[in-house]
């Protein structure tokens, strides 16, 4: 599989391995990262952004195809909708089908409420079904919260909201403790105890994980349990639109079938948000390890409603996606592999940084052994580096990468290539929006009985995310909201649905001078009669 | 690495494409918009169930669209939904013993020993083991030998018996890592600690010092080996 040149490579890899393996590379000084962040990492490029012109966070920086849609076409301009005749009439309205919007909607049943969820593919088409490498939560005797609390806010560059980061690290045990409850199975020792390993830029093992599947593991009996309480899932259905009251109180939703193209109104009293990411929005041409259904949906939906953007000019470039070959080009590569003890090496058989930095650091790095030092290895999309993946079973013993890493194996064996043996090629691939709507430690917004769940929010984890953060951020503020959702639900008196507040940004953007047929939000990306 | 143009028939219809795709980037190529049997698009979610045979071969085999590269002359036709069984019960009140199964997955003990579910598994899992050890009340076995289950439901598509696996095995998993897996007494007593607010005064005390001091303690903090 792997071309001449990439063989002599491995030659070279190999024959420093067992050098690589007893050394340490030092770790960066806070300048060196800076320095090198700058330089090399996607979001401090000058290209690639625009300024929003209109709505509450006009003046803001936003990757241009985000821009793109955020000032786009409304997809109910020009559409005939009674609003006072609901097809589906609820307390909750959970829109999204992955991890947040699943937890929100089986806390907003488990406290009584009336609750339906929309999702435009199926149930579970979400990132987290993807999410390989754990789930993080300061449960181990020599951790705490604060410890947690200090890995992630230095990770992300002191910019998280500190009242949402300190809600996610103090929430941490007790989401993982839920889904243990519900039957998620956790890799655990013989008498009972969490096997927890390092992420870049922690300083206790506490990463939790079920082998490297353990988002698909989450998402499955997160789905499961949907089913078991019935709760209605309208599924192949996007919402291309909010509903506010007169009084500016969320109301609900319009509805698009995805494959009739029916419409329908969803009224409800209170509405959790949880779309999801954007990496299908391919931000500056990155491949993305991200669901076919990453696109932003909410942000746009949010937007217009009249809920700030927080960091939205911060995206995630996951340092190991797979740059070889091209069938999963993209692809996600655990970092549970660099925690499992693999290097990043250079064409030359250098181990070039330290391989558990943070992964906006790592990125850069890998881009800039690539582009600037010239070390980086050949391949038919452009340059990668080494992950040498065969000294994980040299450091524990044969058989851990199999049992600890099996999805990735499977990933690669489908081309013949065996990472036990050989070491495989890597590139940072976009990975996750850090970015997104602004909400309160209850996960309310700025729109009373609007809340947030998930990747659309934005401040959680600042301007960079640490590794098995975001699971715990989907189990954490995706229940927070559904109950807030649900308790909030009563009491709720509902005036008359309305669209005013969509004509208004409308005119807002008009007067802007923006004139787009960019119809917004985007729901898939169009691959139809192109190359992947 | 110029790719060549190689026929394929995609439900049915011919087209050209480079052998270099998979069955699912094959159906983009040709002009599909995909809504349906697209999910992930990385062997994780079991959204592009697919069904093909190569011309010339009477074998039927079944894979993942997203990571199955094309073949010359092979006929595709696409699964997007296959309608499992899916039984409700409350994970609160079920115990792991024998009878669940029976109550909730009857049809598991009409299981003929075919193996026509473990030869379609796009997953590599043998599934009628796993079906054995559910028949047995062996939830955790039947847990470890389905961990890696995407629900495409090519297995039970191919099931003379009507079983549904993938519901059989969920329920197993769950049944194991609520009930069997032994407890993680570190995460109870931790959960304990945070609700009787042990962790606020350190949590807090860290969140009100000036950004310089955190700093500080950031770049100073040991990290465990």
């Amino acid at each position: 599989m792997y071309s001449e040149e990439m063989l002599q490579s491995i030659r070279r890899v190999e024959a420093a391995r067992a050098a690589n393996m007893v050394s340490e590379p030092r770790r960066m000084t806070a300048a060196e990262k800076e320095a090198l962040l700058k330089e090399f990492h996607p979001d401090y490029r000058d290209t690639g952004f625009g300024v929003l012109r209109a709505g509450i966070s006009a003046g803001d920086k936003v990757p241009t195809e985000l821009l793109e849609l955020l000032e786009g076409r409304s997809r109910v301009a020009g559409l005939d909708l009674d609003l006072n005749s609901p097809d589906y009439d609820v307390d909750v309205l959970v829109i999204g089908g992955g991890g947040a919007g699943s937890s929100a909607a089986i806390e907003a049943h488990e406290a009584g409420a009336s609750v339906m969820m929309v999702t435009k593919l199926r149930l579970g088409d979400a990132n987290t079904m993807m999410a390989e490498g754990g789930i993080q939560a300061a449960d181990k005797a020599n951790d705490s919260p604060a410890q947690h609390y200090l890995d992630a806010f230095g990770g992300g560059h002191y910019a998280a909201v500190p009242e949402l980061l300190k809600k996610l690290v103090m929430d941490g045990p007790g989401a993982i403790r839920w889904l243990n409850g519900l039957g998620v199975e956790f890799d655990k020792d013989d008498d009972g105890a969490m096997v927890t390993t390092h992420g870049g830029g922690t300083s206790r093992k506490r990463m939790h994980a079920a082998a490297d599947y353990s988002g698909a593991e989450i998402m499955r009996t997160l789905r499961d349990e949907v089913w078991n309480r019935q709760i209605p899932v309208v599924d192949f259905t996007a919402a291309i639109e909010l509903l506010l009251d007169k009084n500016g109180h969320a109301a609900g939703a319009v509805l698009l079938n995805m494959e009739t193209g029916e419409h329908k109104i969803a009224r409800a009293k209170t509405v959790v948000l949880a779309t999801g990411g954007a990496g299908r929005l391919h931000y500056q041409g990155f491949p993305t390890s991200n669901h076919y259904g990453a696109t932003a949906d909410g942000l746009a939906l949010g937007y217009r409603a009249g809920v700030p953007l927080l960091y939205a000019d911060t995206l995630q470039y996951h340092p190991t996606g797979a740059a070889f070959p091209l069938q999963i080009y993209g692809a996600l590569v655990t970092e549970k592999v660099r925690s499992m003890g693999a290097m990043l090496v250079n064409a030359r058989g250098e181990a070039f940084m330290h391989p558990l930095e943070t992964r906006d650091v790592s990125a850069a790095s890998i881009i800039r052994e690539c582009r600037e030092r010239g070390n980086g290895v050949e391949t038919p999309e452009g340059s990668a580096v080494w992950l040498d993946t065969p000294m994980i079973d040299m450091l524990h013993g044969e058989g851990m990468l199999e049992k600890r890493l099996p999805g990735m194996l499977r990933m690669f064996l489908k081309y013949d290539i065996d990472m036990r043996k050989v070491p495989i090629l890597v590139y940072p691939t976009l990975h996750y929006q850090n970015g997104g709507l602004r909400i309160d430690a209850r996960g309310e917004t700025a729109v009373k009985g609007l809340f947030v769940a998930g990747e659309a929010v934005g401040g959680i984890h600042g301007r960079n995310r640490l590794m098995g953060n975001s699971l715990l951020d989907i189990i954490v503020f995706g229940r927070t909201a559904g109950k807030s959702a649900a308790s909030d639900s009563r009491g709720v008196e509902l005036a008359e649905p309305s669209l005013e507040h969509v004509r208004k940004y409308m005119d807002e953007l008009a007067a802007a001078g923006v004139r787009s047929e960019v119809e917004s939000p985007k729901l898939l990306p169009h691959y139809a009669n192109k190359r992947p | 690495m110029a790719d060549r143009m190689i026929t394929v028939y995609l439900m049915g219809k011919e087209y050209q494409v480079p052998d270099s795709l998979t069955i699912m980037g094959a159906l983009e190529y040709a002009g599909y918009e995909l809504v349906r049997g697209c999910g992930c698009r990385n062997g994780f979610c079991g959204a592009c169930a697919t069904i093909y045979r190569v011309k010339g071969s009477t074998s039927l085999k079944m894979c993942l669209a997203c990571s199955t590269k094309v073949e010359e002359n092979m006929y595709v036709a696409t699964l997007p939904y296959f309608p499992l069984v899916k039984q409700v019960y409350d994970i609160e009140t079920i115990r792991p013993d024998e009878r669940i199964m029976m109550q909730l997955y009857p049809e598991i003990y009409s299981c003929i020993g075919c193996n026509a579910c473990t030869k379609a598994c796009p997953q590599g899992i043998n599934v009628m083991q796993y079906i054995a050890y559910a028949q047995r009340g062996e939830y955790k076995k039947c847990a470890e030998e389905s961990f890696d289950c995407v629900m495409c439901g090519i297995c039970s598509a191919r099931c003379p018996a009507g079983i549904s696996h993938p519901q059989v095995a969920l329920l197993a998993r769950r049944l194991n890592g609520k009930y069997i897996a032994p407890e993680a007494r570190h995460l109870t007593e931790r959960v304990d600690e945070i609700e009787n607010g042990a962790f606020d005064a350190m949590i807090e005390g860290i969140m009100l010092k000036p950004l310089s001091e955190i700093k500080e303690l950031y770049n100073h903090r040991d990290i465990e080996q």
